[in-house]
């Protein structure tokens, strides 16, 4: 074939796309150098005097570091488990449902959410959730008093996840439809000729036939054990939940940027960056080994 | 479908319905409550008296808006955002997509190339490095800072998922347009971005909704209120009051009169560009997330 000579053309046309990634993706993550100098603003990113590990050291001396990792990992796992049982349980809901056009509206309606940003949905949530909120209304119909929702740093890591679960489920039950739909009709026909009432069927039908979608959602949701959400945990929480709610995410940003301390979040964000990267790794592989799964 | 007219079964069904129902519900309630509450009297929102509907309907509220300017101004700066973010995206992920489609025996960096885009996607120097970055190229308070960062850490995906609607295209299209002497331009341009046109959509809307959603970067690239993007400006007076970032004029407002109202305007105006594309979302993304999973 003449595709002699093509290959100049491919880089030309990979060039401007190349370019911007190298600016805005692959240059800023040589600032992780920050995290072993002490930073002048003089002296830049790259000039600043080193100071190897010593940022780490101080790190681990913090009471603050240790909270925020078990927040962001306590948060997450949470959010994993339920992100992956809610969507599953809703669609096979969907997909028992026998009239064509409500399931067409229910699907449509509730991906909504996931397509609204935290702030819109935060200044909701917290408005629902305030002192004189509908919740509360709720809760003093049946003579119960008012509660600070958001306020509880007990109630904080819950209500993240309750949330995120709101605005998600809808999109994450996407892939498990198209799994459900890839199930061969010819198989509930003939569990039905077997005398197979309808939990038998979903149980012996249906979930067999979402294992393998629903393994490999598990597994690369692996790799999302150190992010708990930025957008919605900044949108949500207050100093009051700062003891539960607080995360790696929210930390660096503070501690970074309004308190200046450069290399500590510097630091701190790493680390993430670093475990996080592994993570993802691990369960890229796994979701290859097992399922075959390619990201390309 | 097995038909299945056992009461059991039938029961089963009006259970689901009724689930169905109710969770739907959830989702659309949240942003009902906050048109009603945008309609209502200041004092019947202060007192906690609105639930479903709007108690004393009324525009003042949407009056009030339109005395805010920035609101406007920050309204306009998103716009622009997205349709430069949006645009450039659309023009980047095709340049890039069609070489990486290419096999190896085409294109022999091609490997290496997708290692070092994937690399870039799932590895990232954190919040601080970015924000030097931006500093040093001293992109604060522009609009390019928002367009090219947040561009740039969604570009590999979209390019990953046009990559993959390319490569399950007929190889015979390709052959085709090489007898009768096409070269690579001609092949991406006339062959290859007609028949991408659903995948092109997708990766359009999914940066539209990234560009129009993002708040982060607005909130840490601009120094002054006056060039914060529409999200950013509502995350600063409505999620989080903070009573040093307003002026002397907006906290003579705050104080004159409860903000729910006022806030819940806001919410809903911010919320209007999203419901508007939301049906061409519904089109397009469902084919477009499911792109990716499906390889030869």
């Amino acid at each position: 074939m003449k595709t002699k000579g093509f290959a100049k053309h491919y880089y030309l046309m990979l060039l401007p796309g190349f370019a911007w990634l190298a600016v805005f993706g692959i240059f800023p993550m040589f600032g992780i150098v920050l995290a072993f100098e002490h930073f002048s603003p003089v002296k830049g990113m790259f000039g600043s005097d080193w100071v190897g590990l010593e940022n780490f050291r101080y790190m681990f001396s913090l009471n603050d570091t240790k909270s925020i990792f078990v927040n962001t990992i306590f948060i997450a796992i949470m959010k994993i488990i339920a992100n992956l049982v809610v969507p599953l349980v809703f669609a096979l809901l969907l997909n028992e449902l026998r009239i064509v056009v409500m399931k067409k509206w229910v699907q449509t309606i509730v991906y909504l959410p996931h397509f609204l940003s935290w702030v819109i949905l935060g200044g909701i949530v917290l408005d629902l959730f305030s002192l004189d909120g509908p919740a509360n209304q709720i809760l003093h119909v049946f003579g119960i008093d008012a509660i600070n929702f958001f306020g509880k740093a007990s109630l904080f890591p819950f209500l993240a996840v309750g949330t995120d679960v709101w605005k998600e489920f809808g999109f994450n039950m996407i892939i498990y439809l198209a799994a459900l739909t890839g199930i061969n009709p010819a198989l509930y026909e003939a569990a039905g000729i077997d005398g197979a009432s309808r939990m038998r069927r979903i149980w012996h039908v249906t979930l067999p036939g979402v294992r393998t979608t629903a393994s490999l959602l598990a597994v690369l949701a692996l790799g999302n054990v150190l992010n708990a959400g930025f957008d919605q945990i900044f949108n949500l929480y207050n100093p009051l939940v700062y003891s539960s709610g607080d995360i790696i995410d929210t930390w660096v940003y503070r501690t970074g940027l309004l308190n200046m301390q450069y290399e500590l979040a510097t630091a701190v964000g790493l680390l993430k960056s670093v475990v996080g990267f592994i993570l993802i790794g691990i369960s890229y592989f796994a979701a290859y080994k097992w399922t075959n799964y390619r990201i390309f | 479908m097995v038909r299945d007219t056992t009461i059991g079964s039938r029961a089963f069904d009006i259970l689901i319905i009724v689930i169905l129902i109710a969770v739907t519900i959830t989702c659309v309630l949240p942003l009902w409550y906050t048109l009603a509450m945008s309609l209502s009297t200041k004092s019947a929102a202060a007192a906690g008296q609105v639930s479903l509907w709007p108690v004393g309907f009324n525009l003042n509220s949407y009056k009030q808006l339109l005395q805010d300017n920035q609101f406007f101004v920050s309204f306009w700066t998103s716009v622009k955002r997205v349709l430069l973010g949006a645009g450039l995206n659309l023009l980047i992920v095709p340049l890039m997509a069609y070489p990486l489609s290419k096999t190896i025996k085409d294109f022999r960096l091609r490997n290496v190339l997708m290692w070092v885009l994937i690399f870039t996607m799932l590895f990232n120097g954190g919040l601080i490095p970015l924000y030097l970055t931006v500093k040093q190229l001293h992109l604060f308070n522009s609009i390019w800072s928002l367009v090219l960062v947040g561009g740039a850490q969604t570009l590999v995906f979209n390019v990953i998922l046009a990559m993959n609607f390319f490569r399950n295209l007929p190889r015979e299209l390709d052959e085709a347009a090489l007898v009768d002497g096409a070269g690579p331009w001609y092949i991406l341009l006339k062959v290859y971005v007609p028949l991408a046109a659903p995948v092109l959509a997708t990766v359009s809307l999914f940066s539209i909704v990234y560009h129009w959603n993002e708040f982060l970067y607005g909130l840490v690239f601009m120094t002054r209120q006056e060039f914060y993007p529409l999200q950013t400006y509502i995350q600063q007076v409505v999620v989080m009051l903070d009573p040093s970032t307003m002026s002397q004029d907006q906290l003579q407002r705050m104080s004159q009169l409860s903000n729910r109202t006022l806030n819940a305007a806001k919410i809903f105006i911010a919320m209007i560009p999203v419901l508007v594309v939301y049906p061409f979302l519904q089109r397009f993304f469902i084919h477009g997330i499911t792109l990716g999973s499906v390889k030869e």
